[in-house]
């Protein structure tokens, strides 16, 4: 019986006709490349394609199953590597002209486990410049289409990543999240999304934006496939020191555990009159689903959420201009000829930087200026003790959070170019689990009118993940996609 | 007005970046926006809250995070030159930096 390339979307399916030879890793990876072909140059999912990479570790997965050897739980299993992430050999762009002919000369740790799990890396995908954004808009090199809504945006910064697994041209994808940007994505783009507690996975070879914010999660077709991809990348890493020692769990071995009993809060702050009622029609039916399955759901208060927008980007560019100084065109990347050092650094960066990137240079800069420190750092971090101690409250009280993962459906590409600070608004939903440092998953909830995927966020106390995911699989299975 | 023309200058010059004479008033009116809605945080009295620079929890140990100060061998520079605009191994060449 021919095999139905059209079924290889999902971990389970290719790994097992992998390991029982009814396909090869090898002709999977050329089906993968077959539909990249035929689709990328419409959503620009992928920037860069690593076809000798991909079939060296095809043919290395194919050995295994020849020699009868015990296969590693991606084996043959295709992914996307969103392009913030180092990739030896492999040019790594973080979607900024700054590093257009950036090589690294190594792996992220998150990369190197996914391999020795048996993944087939097919290439880099489509950002906003260095993470920052949320509509991939922000690329040096392009927009990314949302494969599940045309003309609309994927989300961002991880647009390349959700769009690259939305259209099966990946069966899982890594992104990057600092305030929403795996999460808000996945919502978009109707598929589900998830970053780990702040620490779960090692950032090593993550081309930081803002170090105490940033994390590297998955993007699959399901929630299995999550907790698979969560689990292969996690645990502690001698290489960053951010990195948990804390044991990670078998998320998938738990995922079925029975979710009827968990308390759930619902914060009120969340559901105010910014959100639209198309998302809120969904997402109160989502909360509807939970109490079906047994859960006890209650009103909680997040009383500083209205304060974590303001944090967020007062931290998070600080960070940035912090660690965005090191382009400057001495060690790496193109380099604008000067005859001065200073101006050369001036020229370099000035020139190599997109218009959202150095907005946020400035405002980073100001923040972290002499004279300005305590009235905006300062006060920032202190906002943001508030904002982690109204979670770890909440915590006492119940088992786990659940929200819109944003308050828009997914816009039109170029709807909100002009305004910065409303693009900025938007996020308000998803820098709060960033700032407390807590995991955070979006799980499909419905198409507003049949078309436009919304998302529901389940957020959980630090290094809770085994429950948001046994939250989130439990919805899932209940229908909780197409409510 | 929160930020001045003068003061995106400032700003441009101690993050080394050169802003063209439109960047420079669009970035300005952008970023005074962004820090009127900021302004928000005065709301709140932090006088006795302790600043949160980190999220690490108890299960980030100072014995994990911490290692031995040794030595190893680091021998990158071949693969890490030829990556520079303008290598001279094992010198990356810039322009001169002091004047004379």
């Amino acid at each position: 019986m021919a095999l139905n390339m059209a079924t290889m979307n999902t971990i389970g399916a290719v790994r097992d006709a992998v390991a029982a030879k009814r396909v090869s890793a090898r002709e999977v990876a050329a089906e993968y490349y077959r539909r990249i072909a035929a689709r990328n140059r419409e959503l620009n999912a992928y920037l860069t394609l690593c076809e000798e990479r991909a079939y060296k570790q095809a043919d290395r997965v194919d050995a295994q199953v020849a020699a009868g050897k015990t296969l590693g739980p991606l084996a043959g299993v295709p992914v996307a590597v969103k392009d913030v992430i180092s990739t030896r050999g492999i040019r790594t762009t973080c979607s900024s002209k700054i590093l257009s002919n950036y090589i690294p000369p190594y792996d992220a740790t998150a990369v190197t486990r996914l391999e020795a799990a048996g993944a087939v890396i097919l290439g880099k995908t489509n950002c906003d410049e260095f993470a920052m954004g949320s509509s991939n808009e922000n690329s040096a090199y392009g927009n990314v289409q949302n494969p599940a809504a045309p003309g609309r945006v994927p989300g961002g910064s991880s647009g390349g990543s959700a769009a690259a697994v939305a259209a099966d041209l990946a069966v899982a994808s890594l992104g990057t999240d600092t305030g929403g940007s795996i999460r808000q994505p996945g919502s978009f783009c109707g598929i589900p999304a998830m970053m780990g507690s702040y620490g779960r996975v090692s950032r090593y070879g993550l081309i930081a934006f803002a170090s105490s914010l940033d994390r590297i999660g998955p993007f699959a077709h399901n929630v299995s496939d999550v907790a698979t991809v969560l689990k292969v990348m996690a645990g502690r890493d001698p290489n960053d020191s951010t990195s948990t020692t804390a044991p990670v769990e078998d998320y998938p071995a738990t995922l079925n555990h029975p979710v009827e009993g968990m308390k759930i809060g619902i914060p009120k702050e969340y559901f105010g009159a910014g959100m639209d009622a198309g998302v809120r029609e969904k997402i109160n039916a989502g909360i509807e689903l939970l109490r079906k399955l047994g859960c006890h759901v209650r009103e909680i208060q997040l009383p500083h959420t209205d304060y974590a927008i303001a944090t967020y980007y007062i931290i998070a560019t600080a960070e940035a201009s912090s660690n965005l100084a090191r382009y400057d065109g001495v060690r790496y990347g193109p380099r604008v000829e000067a005859d001065s050092l200073i101006s050369m650094y001036r020229k370099t960066r000035g020139a190599g930087f997109g218009a959202e990137v150095k907005r946020r240079i400035v405002l980073g800069t100001y923040v972290l200026s002499a004279g300005y420190y305590d009235a905006y750092y300062l006060k920032g971090q202190k906002v943001r003790a508030l904002i982690a101690e109204d979670f770890r409250k909440a915590f006492s009280q119940v088992d786990a959070i659940v929200t819109p993962t944003s308050p828009v459906p997914p816009f039109k590409l170029g709807e909100r170019d002009d305004d910065p600070l409303q693009m900025y608004l938007a996020d308000i939903y998803t820098v709060t689990g960033s700032l407390a440092g807590l995991p955070g998953i979006s799980v499909p909830c419905g198409r507003i009118g049949g078309k436009l995927p919304v998302g529901l966020q389940i957020i959980g106390p630090a290094f809770g993940e085994a429950r948001v995911l046994q939250l989130a699989h439990a919805f899932e299975q209940a229908g909780g996609g197409t409510l | 007005m929160k930020i001045s023309r003068e003061d995106v200058l400032r700003v441009a010059e101690l993050a080394y970046l050169d802003l063209s004479e439109g960047e420079l008033e669009k970035y300005r009116a952008q970023v005074d926006e962004i820090l009127e809605y900021i302004g928000k945080l005065n709301e709140l009295d932090t006088t006795s809250v302790a600043p949160m620079a980190q999220v690490l929890t108890e299960m980030q140990s100072a014995d994990a995070t911490l290692r031995e100060d040794l030595v190893v061998p680091c021998a990158v520079a071949d693969e890490v030159l030829h990556l520079a605009p303008d290598p001279e191994p094992p010198y990356f060449r810039v322009p001169k930096v002091i004047e004379r």
